[in-house]
């Protein structure tokens, strides 16, 4: 449990998670995983439940949960349509 | 091998890793791009400039007044002009040396395969999900290498999928974003708006990821997805990597790419327009107007045989055995009495359903009295 205290995670958003959020970056404390990154992200702003994005970690996509690691970077993006 | 009008490329041949060879390689090459607007003007233009060989468009749109802040190919005089059209004559003027063929159509599971199948590389600058979803699987299909791009307010993001990376691994579309959003979810420019020069920038590293995958020069976007921010100038790169087989909606064969209903997948329902019957007057009328597409649902041999107009022969028969592409979006059917082309109506706008089907009232039978 000490460890997972001490866990930051910084989260960058892209898009209208961005939009919704008010930032572009925030930082996460004692998130074990990507899902605990989506529902604290969730908590903070109910209308994300509702939308489809991407997660990569460290600059990587991943398909499912990730275990994170202190000082890992989660980056959240939606798709885009426009043309 | 010549190069038509050579002189105009002195300066990239000039280009140490891109050189004569690099140039031969653009000029033998066949890029289709879908969608000639806000992403589509800057690649038409860019690739054209560069002495790619033959460049295809798709787009069934005229040009709007509103377009002309970001679709630099266009100009107040082609506001209400099918886009392809002037796009093709300002391509030409730019270099008349290439090629420029034009797909004035709504781009479709139907036709969507026949069209990529001429080219070597596709081009996405479409602007609505079911499109991007459906091009994907056409290039995963029929393996065509896809550059994509795509634009938020103020973000863009830039791939190129479908292209084996050094060791053999492709990452398409589906890969990224394997569920579809539902409508409302993203929002396009034309609801959320953008800056003129966001999808400039875009499409600009569109038609470099197509240079350097014609060419060979330098690292392509293969397998990574870049986002670039137009307010911060930032760009993020992440590594892709494909899902689990089974775990998307790619469709696994042709048929079940053509069964595929796109629309329905993003979420989108059309409302399904009803069969209409038209009288012989009213015929009459339209065949001067010559905007619709007249078919006969008649088997082959029946008389009275149709004559003073052009038609399609597509026999009930078959029609329910198969429905083939079919071109336009207003279609009249007409048959010995009226009664087969009901039939063949309600076939077709199953298929169709955003198409305008009319069935000639009293058949051939009628007009011929």
């Amino acid at each position: 449990m000490k460890n997972i205290n001490k866990l930051k995670t910084e989260v960058l958003l892209f898009g209208r998670l961005a939009e919704l959020l008010g930032t572009e970056r925030i930082q996460l404390e004692a998130v074990a995983d990507t899902d605990a990154v989506c529902s604290q992200l969730e908590g903070l702003c109910p209308a994300l439940k509702q939308l489809n994005y991407q997660i990569a970690v460290n600059r990587v996509i991943i398909h499912g949960n990730q275990h994170l690691t202190d000082g890992m970077t989660v980056a959240l993006m939606p798709p885009f349509s426009g043309g | 091998m010549n190069i038509k009008g050579e002189a105009r490329y002195q300066r990239q041949i000039l280009l140490k890793d891109f050189g004569r060879s690099g140039q031969e390689k653009l000029f033998q090459a066949k890029v289709l791009v879908i969608g000639a607007g806000g992403l589509g003007c800057p690649v038409l233009q860019y690739l054209a400039a560069a002495g790619v060989g033959t460049l295809g468009i798709v787009d069934h749109d005229v040009v709007e007044l509103s377009n002309l802040h970001r679709q630099i190919l266009y100009t107040v005089s082609n506001v209400g002009l099918l886009k392809v059209n002037c796009a093709a004559e300002r391509l030409k003027e730019f270099n008349p040396d290439i090629t420029v063929l034009t797909y004035p159509v709504q781009l479709n599971n139907q036709n969507a395969l026949s069209i990529l199948n001429e080219f070597d590389i596709i081009i996405d600058g479409s602007d609505n999900f079911p499109t991007r979803y459906m091009i994907n699987d056409a290039c995963v299909l029929l393996n065509k290498p896809l550059v994509y791009g795509a634009l938020s307010e103020t973000e863009g993001q830039v791939s190129v999928f479908n292209v084996a990376d050094e060791v053999g691994i492709k990452v398409n579309y589906r890969d990224v974003f394997p569920v579809a959003p539902q409508p409302g979810e993203v929002l396009n420019c034309s609801e959320a708006g953008v800056l003129g020069v966001l999808p400039g920038i875009i499409g600009v590293m569109q038609a470099n990821e197509a240079i350097k995958l014609i060419s060979g020069i330098g690292e392509t976007l293969c397998n990574q997805l870049m986002i670039y921010n137009l307010y911060t100038s930032q760009t993020y790169k992440i590594k892709l990597s494909p899902a689990d087989p089974g775990s998307t909606d790619l469709p696994l064969d042709i048929p079940a790419f053509m069964k595929m209903d796109y629309n329905w997948f993003c979420g989108i329902s059309i409302p399904r327009k009803e069969l209409k019957e038209m009288g012989p007057d009213q015929f009459l009328q339209i065949l001067q107007e010559n905007s619709f597409t007249i078919i006969d649902v008649r088997e082959p041999g029946e008389l009275p045989a149709a004559s003073g107009f052009d038609y399609i022969s597509l026999p009930l028969s078959e029609l329910k055995r198969e429905i083939p592409p079919i071109n336009g979006d207003k279609i009249i059917l007409f048959c010995h009495s009226g009664i087969r082309s009901i039939i063949a109506g309600e076939l077709l706008l199953e298929a169709y359903p955003e198409k305008e089907f009319y069935s000639l009232k009293g058949g051939i039978l009628r007009m011929k009295s």
